[in-house]
């Protein structure tokens, strides 16, 4: 505690203070390795991926890639329904971000703007929901939407729907919970000019508050997006025989065999499945920053 | 998220009037709150029903194809879990492992948020950026690097521990032995769960005014004093967030076990909770015991999510 106690006092004084330049080079020193260390798993996926199949096979450890190829790549996507399974995995994350967003951007308004009797009661049964384990509910949803897909079949099992449907309801808790905080940001003087110049409920919650919390969907957009896009054991668990709707964290799994992995592809797979996460944050980066300091003005 | 600016007298009856009416309009928040009912409640409240009941009935391979009817055995499914030894290694697995892995990424997080107050600039974006890039790994891929790294004859890991003479490293497998494995699997949790804590930590400590702990210092107070009386409380309710959220994750973590210790490890020693619950329900076709299984998880993040909330209470944070 004495030790930690003395680093937070130091970190409480610094960019206040000069220090000596001998010494602030060390500590810069040691955080180039620790950074170092925290990228080496995704580099060494990357050169992994791009190194030829005998060199992997042959324990290759060249920390650079000698000899750039992109045959592992070409294996995952030309040997494999690799296109398919992008598709699946982009039309379910994509689908969630809309659906869970919608629900979550009305229900935040309600809970902001409105002052009614249960209102503190929902909002600690959001907070309650956020924590339910979904994992232990895989029983009971599998059997909810084998019955679901005897009424509505793109519900069922074995289809995308299923997966869009619990990961909207996953991802709403949290979605809720965020967006909260980027309603109640918005002056209520706004509103009253809005309800002033005849703008009735629905129009001043669409044409008025959607666009300026625009910022904040898109931060909790991202988080759902990352949800749906990472889940394995609904994947694993809803789409059964329908190899065709399989979504890419189930598929890379294939290139896993008792009788020795395929790494190049694996890592190949890996890091096209990676990208578009990595893009999709660097994207939004800026208005996610811009969108929590908002959140965090009001 | 106070506003004040509600305080502040108005001038109109005008306007005063249609605050009230918006304010006290009954109809139109459960309006807008239905979309979110609607897929809450039949995908999230009424699973949660269905396990607490499924997992009072016998329910195996022949109730789900309909050959034999549903027995109903009340609490059978629970004495028979917690008669089994394996239910409480397993349970014990479960808290042990969220332990090791709530401790290291608390540590890791902080230690580098700590760091990242002394960096230059252009080091600190590096920092950022490179834990930002961990935090969004998949955690299918981030377990299949990190497998690959430690694989016991093609990873780097064994041939630079080979390379450097360490030679009882040769084939070494890392996922054979159990503590090891855990071990391994907590090292790839704590590398894509750190960043929430740094992140989080980083922002609490600059938002801590310098002239605090001036002041305290010009009072004469020692540093061992100074943490522990002013830093210290003052990321009290960031800490605070932090670790309950990790242990609520930590507990829950599924896929990462799943894939590093092929569902759940040499003769079933790494079983945590949630896995013990899939394997039993899809595995072994006993899906009343699998319920029994998730039920117990439920209560377990419950109750901490009843001390978080209590904590929130108490630190006077309003809802």
């Amino acid at each position: 505690m004495h030790l930690l106690g003395q680093r937070l006092l130091r970190a409480g004084n610094s960019g206040r203070r000069r220090r000596l330049p001998g010494r602030r080079f060390g500590v810069d020193l040691a955080g180039l390795v620790i950074i170092a260390v925290i990228a080496f798993p995704l580099y060494w996926m990357v050169i992994s991926a791009l190194k030829p199949r005998t060199a992997i096979e042959a324990g290759d450890t060249t920390p650079y890639p000698a000899k750039v190829t992109l045959e592992s790549i070409r294996r995952v996507v030309v040997g494999d329904a690799f296109w398919l399974y992008l598709a699946n995995s982009l039309i379910v994350a994509l689908s969630v971000v809309v659906l869970s967003t919608f629900c979550a951007f009305l229900a935040a308004v309600a809970l902001t703007r409105y002052r009614f009797g249960s209102r503190t009661k929902l909002l600690i049964m959001i907070l309650v929901a956020q924590m339910v384990p979904v994992e232990a509910l895989t029983i009971p949803l599998f059997f909810l939407v084998r019955n679901i897909g005897g009424v509505v079949p793109g519900l069922g099992l074995n289809h995308l729907g299923s997966l869009i449907a619990v990961h909207t309801a996953f991802t709403l808790p949290l979605a809720i919970w965020m967006l909260r905080g980027f309603v109640a940001a918005v002056p209520t003087e706004i509103e009253e000019a809005a309800r002033l110049d005849g703008a009735s409920s629905l129009t001043f919650v669409w044409r008025v508050l959607f666009p300026i919390v625009a910022p904040g969907v898109v931060a909790v957009s991202v988080f759902s997006f990352i949800a749906a896009w990472n889940d394995f054991l609904f994947a694993m668990t809803f789409i059964i025989s329908a190899t065709e709707r399989q979504t890419l964290p189930v598929a890379i799994l294939r290139f896993f065999q008792p009788d020795g992995n395929d790494w190049g592809a694996i890592m190949a797979g890996s890091v096209l499945m990676t990208i578009p996460v990595l893009i999709f944050f660097v994207l939004v980066q800026r208005r996610l920053t811009s969108g929590m300091a908002g959140a965090v003005k009001g | 998220m106070s506003r004040s600016t509600s305080a502040r007298p108005r001038s109109g009856g005008d306007r005063l009037r249609l605050r009230t009416a918006l304010r006290t309009g009954r109809f139109e928040p459960w309006l807008y709150l239905v979309p979110a009912f609607v897929v809450l409640g039949v995908m999230l409240v009424y699973p949660i029903y269905q396990l607490v009941l499924v997992s009072m009935y016998d329910y195996g391979q022949p109730q789900v194809t309909g050959a034999e009817p549903l027995r109903f055995v009340g609490a059978d499914n629970y004495r028979r879990l917690f008669e089994d030894p394996r239910f409480w290694e397993v349970l014990s697995n479960t808290v042990i492992f969220a332990v090791l892995c709530v401790c290291g990424t608390l540590l890791v997080g902080i230690a580098l948020a700590v760091l990242a107050t002394r960096l230059r600039p252009w080091v600190r974006t590096a920092l950022f950026l490179v834990s930002l890039g961990a935090w969004a790994t998949p955690a299918v891929t981030g377990s299949a690097v990190w497998l690959f790294l430690f694989d016991p004859t093609l990873g780097l890991v064994n041939q630079v521990l080979v390379g450097i003479g360490l030679d009882g490293f040769a084939g070494h497998s890392w996922t054979y032995e159990k503590w090891s494995a855990f071990g391994l699997v907590a090292a790839q949790v704590i590398w894509c769960s750190f960043p929430f804590v740094m992140v989080a930590v980083y922002a609490g400590i600059t938002a801590i005014p310098a002239e605090l702990v001036e002041a305290a210092r010009l009072d004469g107070a020692s540093t061992l004093r100074v943490a522990w009386s002013v830093l210290i409380p003052m990321l009290r309710p960031v800490l605070t967030i932090v670790t309950i959220q990790s242990i609520i994750w930590d507990f829950k973590i599924f896929t990462q076990i799943y894939i590093m210790t092929s569902g759940g490890g040499v003769d079933g020693q790494n079983l945590v909770l949630n896995v013990y619950a899939y394997q039993q329900a899809f595995a072994a076709n006993s899906y009343g015991l699998g319920s029994a299984i998730g039920v117990v998880l439920t209560l377990l993040l419950l109750a901490i999510t009843l001390v978080y909330l209590h904590i929130r209470r108490r630190s006077g944070e309003v809802l």
